[in-house]
């Protein structure tokens, strides 16, 4: 099996606000994401040989892209992946880009959650219409699944559980007051995480991410190309994607206490990278909070945390700004919001600038090293994407 | 001798206090969740009734009801696939009637009798609503019974019947109406009840040359407490010893599965020997001679009427029952985007209704839903079936949504592991939030998911043991 290190760069992103934009269509989106990602690029929309395109439900084929953006008949596909969906598209046209195919791409992912009442459609795990026998919920409670059985499995009360758990909600909000573009900023307190309203039992209100509207984009090319157009261009280091396949509720050997899908796409990725010690050798890393339980659950599936050491390492500072290994130095999706398949891109962005050393008042003294996580869909179907990126 | 082989019964785990309706009212009556409607409660009637035996023998299922949720489309073939009955068996409704329980009955009977069938399961359930307020709210009760009429080991025999019809405007509901109808009791109980019941007693006594004084227990329908005594002592019968308890103070009047279970009730107490009369009311009765045999005491591990009456959990909040009854309106959940799909459902309707799941025919692992590649060896289409729906379960992981609105929140979702194998997720029903916890015995439970522009959906959801 080949590798993609070293063999894609980055040379130019954009990024919108994320939040409740009542007055942006999708397509402006993808305007104002990508004209940003051109000026950064110092390249036009003519200069993009090729597309991908993020959305779960914002526009389903390349051709809304190539409308908003007059793209004039180069290849776009529509790329879908749940809430890695955003990575998958980066992933798709660095692929692109590495085959020999394009010297230039461009990955977009936008998404306009608020336009449907409530957020995000229900329980979608199959696209199509159904017996309806499944429960039909928000996915909170897939996710809620997870924190009980944590919580049961290490003998940790409810109330030390909530205290750890609000905890990186608490850091989340922090960073979001440092991210101009950011949904959610402002400071909350311990108690006021500890004591939110329940949305899914054992999580609260404080544990869920922002439902937003936003777009990301990334223009990739080869590193021969890229040094020509910049300096500071970022290195691909890996690119990873596992896909569950409904084992964890098929087999009762799982046990709800990591997310094997995450596990996998990280391995697959620090092979790729060559990454021996993750939480030594990470500087940066953005990853899937859409409930705070994932990202306690990620700190040990990549390798952050040892198992069962998670609760040890937040108390610890450990993924704080200033701690050891910093996690969601933007915001993350608890803050920064989370437009499902615009979220990927909207976290390599985070990583790109601060690689780049652009990322303002969050910026990190150290970061070299730094990864990106997206983990969607519902337990045993887990989509799960892990990118790393490197200075040149 | 054929015969009664096999009871069940299914009361409602919640009661609701009568004093909810009206103060000063006493006791409680039988309420369904608001996921169970009479085919849900049929299929637990059938369970507890099945109970051990084995379901392929069962040649035929008459379910009775006059509250089926639908005018026009098999009951007995949901219940018979929620049973996890053979395809190639008798099934029909018996409705419209008060007296469906023991026209099925009797049908069933015949129709071993005369060797069409060697069982045939008979389930009567009802859900009957009065105007919120009225006497019938407050009386009626909501549950299912279920007979195995056999053509061996009969443990009840049924040694004659008689029937009379009468014709009158006495208790009705309109096709279209949502409440049950009546005129002035004083002449509805005078010429309808009393007269029809007392008709086909009498009928029943000449006909088999028998006295009260030869039954040890008779067993009516009866639409309250006060003209049930009233029928009992006109007819010759000790209203307190020979009279089975028709359950008014703690179920109420259940309607068409009321015979049924008032039987079960009284063959749960009878000895080998015992004569018990049976009579029905619904535009004339049907009335029945029955004699308990030794084979009773084979049949006994079930939970039957006591078992699920002194299981139960009272409520005194009128509101919830209106709401779970569906009479006051309710703020819609956004979504979901999907819709119900009926060649989808029929295609999963071994997983969906009979809650099959598969077993390797190679490395033995049960799963569920059916797969077509085995998720643990990965041999393709190797697979029996295997039934989950009467196994219990462990809840392995749950979750408890406070924030999407529904009929009863929080809404309890479960990750459970079967005994003996296989992982499932679903709804929890019948719970109290404080006793869901990792690892707490669960068994299954036939429920409605929802209702969809007129299509009832039904699932199995988990359901604390009910002890």
């Amino acid at each position: 099996m080949g590798s993609i290190k070293d063999k894609v760069a980055i040379v130019g992103m954009g990024c919108t606000h994320f939040g409740e934009l009542w007055d942006k269509s999708y397509k402006d989106l993808m305007v104002d994401a990508c004209y940003e990602a051109f000026e950064d690029a110092g390249i036009e929309p003519k200069d993009i040989q090729a597309a991908w395109y993020g959305s779960r439900e914002s526009g389903f084929t390349g051709a809304h892209l190539a409308n908003a953006l007059k793209l004039e008949y180069i290849p776009i596909s529509r790329v879908e992946n749940f809430c890695a969906g955003g990575t998958d598209t980066f992933r798709n046209a660095c692929y692109g880009v590495a085959s020999g195919a394009y010297d230039i791409a461009l990955a977009c992912g936008v998404e306009k959650t608020k336009d449907h009442m409530g957020g995000f459609a229900m329980y979608t795990t199959t696209p199509f219409d159904r017996s309806m026998v499944e429960w039909d919920l928000p996915p909170v409670s897939q996710f809620a699944q997870l924190a009980t059985r944590y919580l049961y499995h290490y003998g940790l009360s409810y109330e030390e559980g909530r205290r750890i758990l609000s905890k990186i909600s608490v850091k989340n909000h922090h960073n979001g007051t440092l991210s101009p573009k950011a949904h959610f900023r402002r400071e909350i307190t311990l108690e006021q995480a500890m004591n939110a309203p329940m949305i899914s039992y054992p999580l609260n209100l404080f544990d869920a991410c922002g439902m937003s509207d936003g777009g990301a984009a990334a223009i990739v090319t080869t590193p021969e190309i890229a040094k020509g157009m910049r300096k500071d261009y970022i290195l691909v280091k890996a690119l990873a994607l596992a896909n569950g396949a409904g084992q964890a509720t098929l087999q009762p050997e799982y046990d709800f206490v990591h997310i094997p899908e995450t596990v996998a796409a990280g391995k697959a990725a620090y092979k790729e990278a060559e990454i021996k010690n993750p939480r030594k050798e990470v500087d940066v890393a953005s990853v899937h909070d859409c409930f705070t339980i994932t990202e306690m659950l990620i700190y040990e599936d990549l390798g952050f945390s040892p198992r069962g050491k998670g609760p040890e390492d937040v108390e610890a500072g450990t993924f704080e700004l200033t701690g050891e290994l910093p996690v969601n130095t933007d915001g993350g999706l608890k803050c920064f919001g989370h437009p499902l398949s615009a979220s990927g891109l909207r976290m390599i962005y985070e990583v790109y600038k601060q690689l780049q050393g652009k990322a303002g008042p969050r910026q990190l003294k150290k970061a070299d090293i730094g990864l990106v996580h997206n983990v969607g869909g519902v337990n045993g179907l887990f989509n799960c994407a892990v990118a790393i990126f490197g200075r040149s | 001798m054929v015969g009664i082989t096999a009871y069940g019964a299914y009361v409602p785990l919640f009661r609701l206090s009568r004093e909810a309706i009206a103060k000063g009212a006493r006791g409680e009556k039988a309420i369904s969740n608001f996921d169970e409607d009479s085919i849900t409660m049929a299929v637990a009637a059938a369970s507890d009734c099945l109970n051990g035996m084995d379901r392929e023998t069962v040649d035929g299922l008459y379910f009775a009801t006059t509250t089926s949720p639908y005018k026009e489309k098999l009951g007995a073939a949901i219940v018979a696939m929620a049973a996890d009955l053979r395809p190639d068996i008798i099934t029909a409704d018996f409705t419209n009637s008060l007296r469906a329980g023991t026209a099925a009955l009797m049908a069933a009977i015949d129709a071993v009798k005369a060797g069409s069938a060697k069982k045939v399961l008979v389930v009567a359930a009802d859900c009957r609503l009065g105007t919120p307020g009225s006497a019938f709210e407050q009386n009626f009760g909501d549950g299912a019974g279920a007979l195995l009429i056999g053509d061996s080991d009969a443990a009840v025999t049924v040694d004659a019947s008689y029937s009379v019809y009468n014709e009158i405007m006495d208790v009705w509901r309109a096709d279209g109406d949502t409440f049950v109808r009546s005129w002035e009791d004083r002449f509805s109980l005078t010429h309808g009840y009393l007269q029809a019941v007392g008709e086909a007693v009498s009928g029943l006594m000449r006909k088999s040359k028998l006295t009260p004084k030869d039954f040890a227990k008779a067993v009516f329908y009866s639409p309250d407490a006060r003209r049930y005594a009233e029928l009992a002592q006109s007819l010759g019968f000790d209203a307190k010893t020979q009279l089975q308890d028709a359950l008014f103070a703690t179920m109420g009047n259940t309607g068409a599965a009321s015979p049924l279970m008032l039987l079960i009730a009284a063959l749960e107490e009878a000895k080998a020997g015992d004569r018990v009369l049976l009579a029905s009311y619904g535009n004339g009765s049907d009335a029945l001679v029955l004699q308990v045999t030794k084979q009773i005491e084979k049949i006994r591990d079930r939970r039957g009427m006591k078992g699920h009456l002194a299981s139960k959990k009272v409520i005194t909040d009128y509101k919830k029952y209106l709401i779970w009854r569906g009479l006051l309106p309710q703020e819609e959940t956004p979504g979901p985007v999907r819709f119900f799909s009926a060649p989808a459902a029929w295609r999963e309707r071994e997983a969906n209704l009979r809650l099959r799941g598969v077993k390797c025919q190679v490395c033995g692992t049960i799963q569920y839903p059916p797969q077509r590649v085995c998720t643990h060896c990965h041999t393709k289409d190797q697979f029996e079936p295997y039934r989950l729906s009467d196994k219990k379960a462990k809840i392995f992981t749950f979750a408890m949504d406070y924030v999407t609105l529904a009929l009863d929140l929080p809404t309890v979702t479960t990750t459970i592991d079967f005994d003996g194998g296989g992982r499932m997720e679903c709804y929890m029903t019948d719970r109290e939030p404080e006793q869901v916890k990792c690892g707490l015995p669960v068994e299954m439970s036939f429920r409605k998911i929802i209702d969809k522009e007129g299509a009832h959906i039904y699932y199995w959801k988990t359901m604390p043991l009910r002890t």
